[in-house]
């Protein structure tokens, strides 16, 4: 091997030795902090994992949400349109949060059967329904006819 | 009739790019002068044509016009003037319109910066210009028409969402979009020398500039959608890894990369294949960008079934310019020679690993952006990645990116020894080490390892770049403007990495139910709740609240904090008061009404924030000031004075 080769040899070697650990470590915190969505219906059904994040969607039941006197935790349902899970969120809920709306929340699933959120997203349009909002209430319908 | 004057400007537009894209290219390849000289004039045409569609769009706007589709559907009677104006790149349509304005306006702008270039390059650049707008032009008008009309016309247009209605948002796409657009004359260029056959220092030296400006607009473009984001959305966040906020930053870390490489290939011509497949994915990934953003396909990519012409014509327009460039390297790339050697220990490896530190940050990006959005297309699944994801893998790519940031400006050219860069950069390095130990231990209350990695890092970047201006042999004051530029970004990086940390660490962030004349405490600061009211504006009706906030007991400020419902919409909108510094930020915003008088309400404190948009400006003057170095157009006044 001439030493020009013998160089490159060395620069690539140090390259892929970089970047198959940065390969690495991008997909093992890709798989950490990935996220499922389920509809209240999966949920109560058991398939959603306890004790790890997963994002929750639905309708917020009318007439459903009801604050603790004194502290800022709300408890509210959530439905598909089939099945209820109630959650329960410690903080100040986002403008467009109302009634009828859809939402979505991240949390935990909690002793209860409901959800303990950390975050609670409602987009910032009028007329927007998140999109895995829509698909859970269309399956929901499609399961009842 | 406006309208259809717009639309006509259109049609004429896209006939002017047809021939830009094709006659010149072709006078380059079959010789023939009147065709290459065709360039310039018929980029002009293209320009007068679209400018007259885009002012047709606009009037159309101006007179509240809702038979026009895209008017009534963004724009409505109750609208101040300058969200009139700012409409028109409200939503898909219109923005690719002003795309092509943009691509349009850069092309005669380079036509008339020009008089360094062979007439022949000039010319193929030109008409790689002209197929991209080809593209967008005809992607306006088979699938994405803004002058289609509406019929019966609607008496009042649909509100802008009042979170819009807002000057740092109104001026946030036009700038991006300078960044995206800007990268064309760069992948443009690649093109032309991929056609050529040649890549010198001189084809550098044009690209260049152009790269800079472009980089300085997209940096701009970034920050400002980040601060309004912090101030407007009412969150307090100025990061959100969102796919809207990462289509834009991929291509800055390309383009960063870019900017780096082509410093190589200008003064050592090594890299030239590297730097082009860089200027190739930069535009790719702003293309991507500006789809992924406008096209609705975020919201849902099931939008694309029930229009499938817009999804299928941006995946075509995609696999061209990202397959055609690729297949144009692959036979090509050979010829483009890299002949500039260097050692291993040299700043060519230096820019080779911060070039592929970069690019792999653009690719965890775009894998946690799209690979949810595919797994959902494929309908395997609904997954996504939250911001954990990406604060992990930044940071453990930052480090080294850092480390490499300072090494790299003392490493020499060709060929430098490992013992005289221990000789430079021992003292700056310890330096930044005492600076980011010490000053968290003595100034701050709590430290964690964030902090330290943090300080060092900004401290260590940021000397490094001090140090090394002082050290070089000429006076300060005679360094080339290019020298400076690089000094005063890399410091820019380093505010923003200390703005980052200290943000990111020592932030207090609470939500806290408070009754009048209750008061919280955060940190040194109390936050008094006074009262809150009814109060009524032109277009709004707010409750105000009245906070009092004080620092060891002593006044400071009172804060007022809004919570507005705008006339046209039901929807309310939560507008939070800021005391802005230096140093730190007050952040209070109102929540909801507890009854009897209560009201919750979210407090912030949030160090150093200002540092992140603060650093964001010093890298774009840098960008600037690089860009206007003597030596670009040094070279244009020799070959003018030759002529």
């Amino acid at each position: 091997m001439s030493p020009r080769q013998k160089k490159r040899l060395v620069l690539v070697v140090l390259l892929l030795v970089g970047l198959s650990a940065a390969t690495a470590l991008a997909l093992k915190a890709f798989n950490e902090n990935m996220m499922f969505f389920f509809s209240p219906t999966e949920i109560k059904a058991g398939k959603a994992p306890s004790g790890q994040d997963i994002r929750l969607g639905g309708l917020v039941v009318e007439g459903s949400v009801r604050r603790e006197v004194g502290n800022l935790t709300v408890l509210f349902d959530l439905t598909d349109n089939n099945d209820v899970i109630t959650v329960s969120y410690n903080g100040i809920l986002p403008d467009l949060f109302r009634e009828g709306q859809g939402i979505i929340a991240r949390g935990q699933l909690n002793e209860t059967g409901g959800v303990t959120a950390v975050e609670v997203l409602a987009k910032h349009d009028e007329n927007y329904m998140p999109p895995e909002v829509s698909d859970a209430l269309a399956a929901s319908e499609g399961e009842q006819s | 009739m406006i309208p259809e004057i717009g639309h006509a400007a259109l049609i004429l537009a896209f006939c002017f790019a047809v021939i830009q894209a094709l006659i010149p290219l072709a006078g380059a390849q079959l010789g023939k002068t009147r065709w290459i000289h065709l360039a310039s004039p018929v980029a002009r045409g293209q320009l007068f044509f679209i400018g007259i569609a885009y002012c047709c769009l606009t009037y159309s706007f101006l007179v509240n016009d809702f038979s026009v589709r895209y008017v009534a559907s963004t724009s409505n009677t109750q609208l101040p003037l300058i969200y009139k104006i700012s409409g028109v790149w409200g939503a898909h349509e219109g923005s690719l319109l002003l795309w092509a304005f943009l691509l349009s306006a850069w092309t005669v702008v380079v036509s008339i910066f020009s008089s360094s270039i062979p007439k022949i390059m000039l010319a193929r650049v030109i008409s790689v210009m002209g197929m991209v707008s080809v593209g967008f032009i005809s992607f306006m008008l088979f699938t994405s028409n803004p002058f289609i009309r509406l019929f019966p016309a609607p008496v009042d247009g649909r509100s802008l969402n009042p979170l819009l209605q807002d000057f740092g948002l109104a001026i946030h796409p036009p700038m991006l979009y300078m960044g995206y657009v800007g990268f064309s004359v760069a992948f443009a260029f690649a093109i032309a020398a991929m056609i050529d056959g040649k890549l010198d220092s001189a084809w550098a030296r044009w690209v260049r500039p152009w790269t800079n400006i472009a980089w300085v607009f997209m940096t701009l473009g970034i920050a400002l959608g980040s601060w309004w984001a912090y101030y407007e959305l009412g969150w307090g966040g100025w990061w959100f890894w969102d796919p809207v906020e990462n289509a834009s930053l991929m291509p800055w870390l390309v383009g960063t990369a870019l900017i780096h490489s082509l410093a190589v290939t200008e003064k050592r011509a090594a890299f030239k294949s590297w730097t082009v497949l860089l200027a190739i994915f930069s535009f790719s990934l702003s293309l991507l960008g500006t789809f992924l953003v406008r096209s609705g396909v975020l919201t849902s990519v099931h939008a694309f079934a029930t229009d499938p012409a817009r999804g299928v014509f941006i995946l075509v327009f995609l696999v061209i310019v990202v397959g055609g460039s690729l297949v144009l390297f692959a036979w090509r790339a050979t010829a483009l020679r890299s002949v500039g050697q260097f050692s291993i220990v040299s700043r060519e490896t230096g820019l080779l690993f911060n070039n592929v530190i970069l690019v792999t940050m653009a690719g965890t990006v775009l894998l946690g952006t799209l690979y949810p959005l595919v797994l959902d297309a494929l309908g395997v699944g609904k997954i996504s990645v939250g911001p954990p994801y990406f604060n992990q893998v930044m940071l453990y790519l930052a480090v080294p990116l850092y480390t490499l940031m300072g090494l790299g400006l003392f490493l020499r050219w060709k060929k430098d020894s490992v013992s005289r860069l221990q000789s430079k950069v021992v003292i700056p390095f310890a330096m930044a080490l005492m600076a980011g130990i010490l000053l968290p231990l003595l100034l701050a209350p709590e430290q964690s390892g964030l902090t330290f990695i943090g300080l060092i890092s900004a401290s260590w970047v940021a000397l490094a770049a001090l140090l090394w201006l002082i050290n070089s042999t000429q006076s300060p004051f005679k360094l080339p403007a290019s020298t400076w530029g690089a000094v005063i970004a890399h410091i820019g990086m380093a505010v923003t990495v200390t703005g980052i940390t200290l943000t990111s660490v020592y932030s207090h962030e609470k939500d806290v139910a408070l009754a009048p004349d209750e008061s919280y405490q955060v940190g040194d600061y109390d936050f008094k709740l006074i009262s809150v009211k009814e109060i009524r504006r032109d277009n709004y009706i707010a409750y105000q609240g009245v906070v009092e906030a004080s620092e060891n007991g002593q006044h400071l400020v009172l804060m007022y904090p809004e919570k507005r419902t705008y006339n046209q919409s039901s929807m309310p909108m939560t507008e939070a008061a800021i005391d802005a510094g230096l140093f730190r930020d007050l952040f209070v915003a109102l929540g909801e009404p507890l009854g009897e008088g209560s009201w919750s309400l979210r407090i912030y404190h949030k160090p150093f924030v200002r540092w992140i948009w603060l650093g964001a400006l010093l890298m774009a003057l840098g960008g600037l000031l690089a860009a206007m170095d003597k030596r670009y157009r040094r070279f244009k006044g020799n070959k003018e004075a030759r002529s």
